[in-house]
């Protein structure tokens, strides 16, 4: 039964409310490749039933420290603890506890959907009636059942992503950790996982999760961190993040390609902040329909305006000083 | 202490030669696969019995006996447990080098597993046991063909199926081996290259004596020396030589196994 929690009650029920130990664990956390460092000396911390977001750009080292958390990396430098334990040599029992969506699909594309479940279960040493059981429930739970039985091959962008997050969660794991799990899906197709993920973390599994999709991270994450060139810029909650670096809304004016930064003087005084981007500005202001007035005061007649609540992206963009999606 | 230097032969060693509960998942993948394509299972057995058919219908006749433990075979007799053993390597060929190489390159599958509690070593034990299965069972069916034709010399021939399975183990393990450092499919050119040879001067269709001055050649083919084995269990003709033979066999495959755990290590645990 899905009430049931099938997901994750392992490592939050027997142990005492007090106890609450970080799930992950890393303190000065270093990759590199060659010459190249991909994660520079980064500390986290993870608590049971979390869902922590790693946000950034690509090749801002998400995904090199997805994949040392998942024990199929080796560490370069620093430590890093998983359920209390050492990747370097207990990888094998951590791989076991967690389910892992990887950023490209990894499906078995020889195999149908039913099958890769089966399979991917036997991986984990669970017996062939379990596995069957297990299969079913979870090709029922991410809404595959009529696809039960064709080879993964032949199913959509959106389906294939679902039938990942299934396989993944075969072992009932106590951490799952998802690489972009939503990047070149379309939006209903990224309404639907959202909604599962949320399921199972009110079902008290600990997500990790790295996007680079701002709307993503405010709907899915309890607290995140933003990466950028391999180092943590910032950290807290989406809403946190939000209030410390700008203001609630944002005003956006465009003056025209190329024409936007000679508006500054006389804008001078109007939000808290102004952002200049090439084709528009950003005026931070916690109330941007004031902002917006104060330029029709002044007589001021951008080509459009609009005011938005703000988002994570323009905290990135004030942290880096540049957009996030490049 | 340095952890990584001592966890990555913990890694590789007691998995791949103390458990084969975990390799055997691998098995049992294929199984899933071949289930609905049993059919290509059988590519690589049809060039050996083609060979045997050929001889049998009319070079035996031709080229007469052959002499051997101071008994006499006829041609057709002689040749086909080498014939049998080269089934055997092409079997664990086909299952080692392209299809491997398309699990490494292409389909990602070993990613997908090592993200599991899976080893690189249960991965690599568990294709080359994969192979060996494949390989059995082309010996099974290449041995029930030469019973059906008469060509069944002794009942000694029952342990040519073993023999034939260590062939196998051999050949999947070099050439996984040798796959985990090929960098695209031209590099797939040079299998038949290797193979083929092989399988023709390897004393599989006429003995030792007649290479002469070559005969030292011979026995760095690995493949001799899996010939030798099935001939000696199929004509029930054999001496101390055996156990060389058995022992090269073994040796090649536990370094073909090391070195394909170690590979497979390092291209996608990075």
């Amino acid at each position: 039964m899905l009430e049931s929690g099938y997901v994750a009650c392992r490592g939050l029920c027997d142990t005492p409310v007090m106890d609450v130990r970080p799930v992950i664990m890393a303190r000065s956390l270093v990759k590199r490749f060659g010459d190249f460092t991909a994660v520079n000396g980064i500390d986290v911390e993870i608590v049971p039933g979390e869902a922590f977001g790693f946000l950034g750009p690509n090749g801002a080292g998400k995904t090199s420290t997805m994949r040392m958390i998942g024990c199929v990396s080796p560490v370069t430098d620093g430590d890093l603890r998983i359920f209390d334990l050492d990747p370097s040599t207990d990888g094998r029992e951590i791989r076991g506890r967690m389910g892992v969506v990887p950023q490209l699909d990894q499906l078995d594309t020889e195999l149908t959907v039913a099958e890769n479940l089966l399979i991917y279960g036997r991986y984990f040493d669970i017996s062939r009636r379990d596995c069957r059981a297990k299969a079913d429930e979870l090709i029922e739970f991410v809404q595959l059942a009529e696809k039960r039985d064709s080879k993964v091959d032949s199913l959509s962008g959106g389906q294939k992503r679902r039938v990942s997050i299934a396989r993944s969660l075969i072992n009932d794991p106590e951490l799952l950790l998802l690489d972009e799990p939503t990047t070149g899906l379309d939006p209903q197709a990224r309404h639907v996982l959202w909604d599962r993920l949320y399921q199972l973390k009110e079902r008290g599994a600990t997500q990790v999760i790295t996007t680079h999709f701002m709307d993503e991270a405010e709907q899915l994450c309890d607290r995140l961190v933003v990466m950028d060139g391999g180092e943590i810029v910032a950290e807290g909650s989406p809403q946190g993040l939000i209030t410390e670096h700008i203001r609630r809304e944002v005003l956006e004016v465009r003056f025209g390609y190329g024409r936007n930064e000679q508006q500054l003087p006389a804008l001078d005084g109007v939000g808290s902040r102004i952002e200049v981007l090439p084709d528009r500005l950003l005026i931070y202001d916690d109330d941007g329909d004031a902002a917006l007035s104060e330029l029709h005061r002044r007589e001021i007649v951008p080509e459009s305006a609009l005011v938005r609540r703000s988002s994570l992206e323009d905290v990135f963009l004030k942290l880096t000083g540049r957009t996030l999606i490049e | 202490m340095n952890t990584h230097a001592v966890s990555l032969p913990l890694r590789i060693v007691p998995t791949a030669m103390l458990s084969i509960r975990r390799p055997q998942r691998m098995i049992e993948r294929s199984a899933y696969v071949y289930r609905r394509g049993w059919l290509i299972l059988l590519s690589g057995f049809f060039e050996p019995l083609l060979y045997l058919l050929s001889i049998r219908v009319g070079l035996s006749a031709l080229v007469g006996d052959i002499e051997m433990g101071g008994r006499t075979f006829s041609y057709d007799e002689f040749v086909a447990p080498g014939l049998m053993a080269a089934a055997a390597m092409n079997g664990a060929v086909f299952e080692c080098t392209a299809n491997v190489f398309y699990k490494i390159k292409h389909s990602k599958l070993y990613e997908a597993v090592l993200a599991t509690p899976m080893s690189a070593g249960d991965v690599a034990l568990g294709e080359i046991g994969g192979a060996v299965v494949r390989s059995g069972l082309y010996a099974i069916a290449f041995a029930i063909t030469m019973w059906a034709l008469g060509l069944v010399a002794s009942p000694w021939m029952v342990l040519a199926i073993p023999a034939a399975m260590l062939i196998g183990f051999t050949f999947a393990s070099l050439g996984m081996a040798l796959t985990t450092f090929m960098r695209s499919w031209e590099d797939f050119e040079y299998v038949p290259a290797i193979t083929l040879p092989l399988f023709l001067f390897s004393t599989t269709f006429y003995p030792l004596s007649q290479y002469g001055e070559w005969a030292w050649m011979v026995g760095l083919s690995p493949l001799y020396h899996g010939v030798e084995l099935v001939r000696a269990a199929d004509l029930g003709v054999w001496d101390g030589s055996i156990i060389g033979h058995i022992a090269v066999l073994v040796g090649l495959s536990v370094v073909g196994l090391a070195v394909a755990s170690r590979r497979i290590e390092r291209l996608l645990l990075t």
